[in-house]
Formats: C-alpha cells, structure tokens, sequence
C-alpha cells in the first residue's frame, strides 16, 4: 500500500505537471514547487478522493493569513501528509 | 434566457441538494444582439454561453447546498463538449450533479439536452467564498425566487445552517 506521501507526490507530479523526482517531504507546495492557488485546489480535489477526506482548506488559509501559523504548517509536504493521516484518522475513529 | 444579461437559466425543474442534483430550463431567444455577430446569417449559441448555462446550472444546486451561505463563481471548465448546435428558439434542459463539496470549492458534472440529446456537457469547478457584498446576495436570492428556486432551500427556511 502505497504511504500517504507517495500518494500525495503523485497527485502533485500528475495534477500539476511537476517531475516527481523533485518533490520531497521537505518540499513547500507553494515556495518551492510553485503550485498556484487554481491548481491547489485540483491537487485538494485528488486528495479529498484519493482519501475519503475533506481537508479544511479554509481554515488552514485563514489560520496562514492571520499569522496564527506559517504556511509551511499545511504547506510543507511532510506536514500535509501528517495532517491527511490526522484527518483519516479521525475520519476512522 | 436573456443573453445579454447573463441570464440563463429560465427556471429551476427540479433542486435536491440531499441528492446533489439539479435540472433547469432554459428556453434560447428567437432574437438577441449576441446572434447577430454569432453568426450573421447563421445565429447558434457560442459555446462559452453553452457552458455558461451549465456553470449557472450547477451554480444554484452549490447556492441550495449551501443554502445561500456563499457564492460560487466559475474557475474552471474541464472536459468541455459541445456537441451540436443550438440555435434561436430552442428548449435546453440543464441538469447538473455535484460531484465533490470540497472547503472552498465545488465540483459538479453537468450536461445540456434538447429533444432527448445530450447537446454539451463539462465538468466545472467553483471557488466557493463568502459573498462579496450584500447587493450581489440579495441579488442572487431575487433571482432564485424568480426562476423558481423553492423557499425550503433559502438561508430563512434553514434550521441547521450552511
């Protein structure tokens, strides 16, 4: 079973035509791999699907825009990987 | 439909956000400026109208969803088909399911069929957000009493919230 950054790695590299090789856990969705807002959202689509989730993209931005955290919270791969597993997990539970 | 207004659903046939499901009408005019560049001496739809008309089709069935708590606006048109033409005068009946009701945005598949046909269909996505202002909201729920949206589906009627 593939893990959860595999998963999300290859719905970045598909979805945004980015190679996959240069998407790491360490990799910030937006300052490094330059994914826009228009195709944020098509990478949030996949996952929702790929996850049976729905991640609250809206209250992450907003926590982001009033400074309550850095974006590399959500926005840092790794970190959103962690987050899907907390949102699976609580989708489970 | 009012082409020049971008009105283009005449009425709502069936809403049921609980089945994630919309159908509408929308009648072309005989007669619209629109036709008379589009083409002269040949007038059809533009197929950006024919997506237009589905993107405002799925629009309310987000709006009813989220009984009027935000507004959806167009970001993207996927898949788009446009299969035959549509000329002055002729009944599209619009039909629309939401596919995914994500933070922020929507996704719905919608199609367009005339006498039985399926005459375009697309994919569509909208970024949901809070309404800009109150004159666009009050807007927005005029209409829906003018095309038929029913009251059950209004933020008045709403028990429970968006």
């Amino acid at each position: 079973m593939a893990s959860t950054f595999d998963t999300v790695a290859g719905i970045i590299a598909e979805t945004c035509d980015i190679e996959r090789d240069t998407i790491t856990p360490d990799s910030h969705a937006i300052n490094d791999l330059g994914i826009d807002s228009l195709d944020f959202l098509d990478v949030a689509f996949a996952i929702d699907k790929a996850f049976g989730i729905k991640m609250p993209l809206e209250q992450w931005t907003q926590e982001v825009n009033e400074g309550k955290v850095s974006s590399d919270e959500y926005f840092v791969i790794k970190n959103l990987c962690a987050n899907i597993d907390k949102l699976v997990a609580a989708k489970s539970a | 439909m009012r082409l020049e207004y971008f009105q283009m659903v005449d009425r709502i046939a069936a809403l049921d956000p609980e089945a994630r499901l919309v159908r509408t009408e929308c009648r072309v005019p005989d007669q619209s400026p629109v036709f008379e560049g589009h083409f002269p001496g040949y007038p059809i739809l533009p197929g950006v109208l024919m997506i237009e008309t589905m993107a405002q089709t799925g629009g309310w069935l987000v709006l009813a969803t989220l009984r009027f708590a935000a507004m959806p606006f167009l970001i993207q048109a996927r898949e788009a088909k446009m299969r035959s033409f549509v000329s002055p005068g002729q009944l599209l009946h619009g039909q629309a399911t939401l596919v995914h009701d994500g933070s922020g945005f929507a996704v719905v598949e919608a199609r367009l069929t005339s006498e039985g046909k399926k005459v375009a269909e697309a994919e569509l996505r909208y970024r949901v957000v809070p309404f800009p202002n109150d004159t666009l909201r009050a807007q927005m729920l005029d209409t829906a009493r003018r095309i038929g949206v029913a009251p059950t589906h209004f933020p008045e009627a709403s028990g429970h919230g968006a």
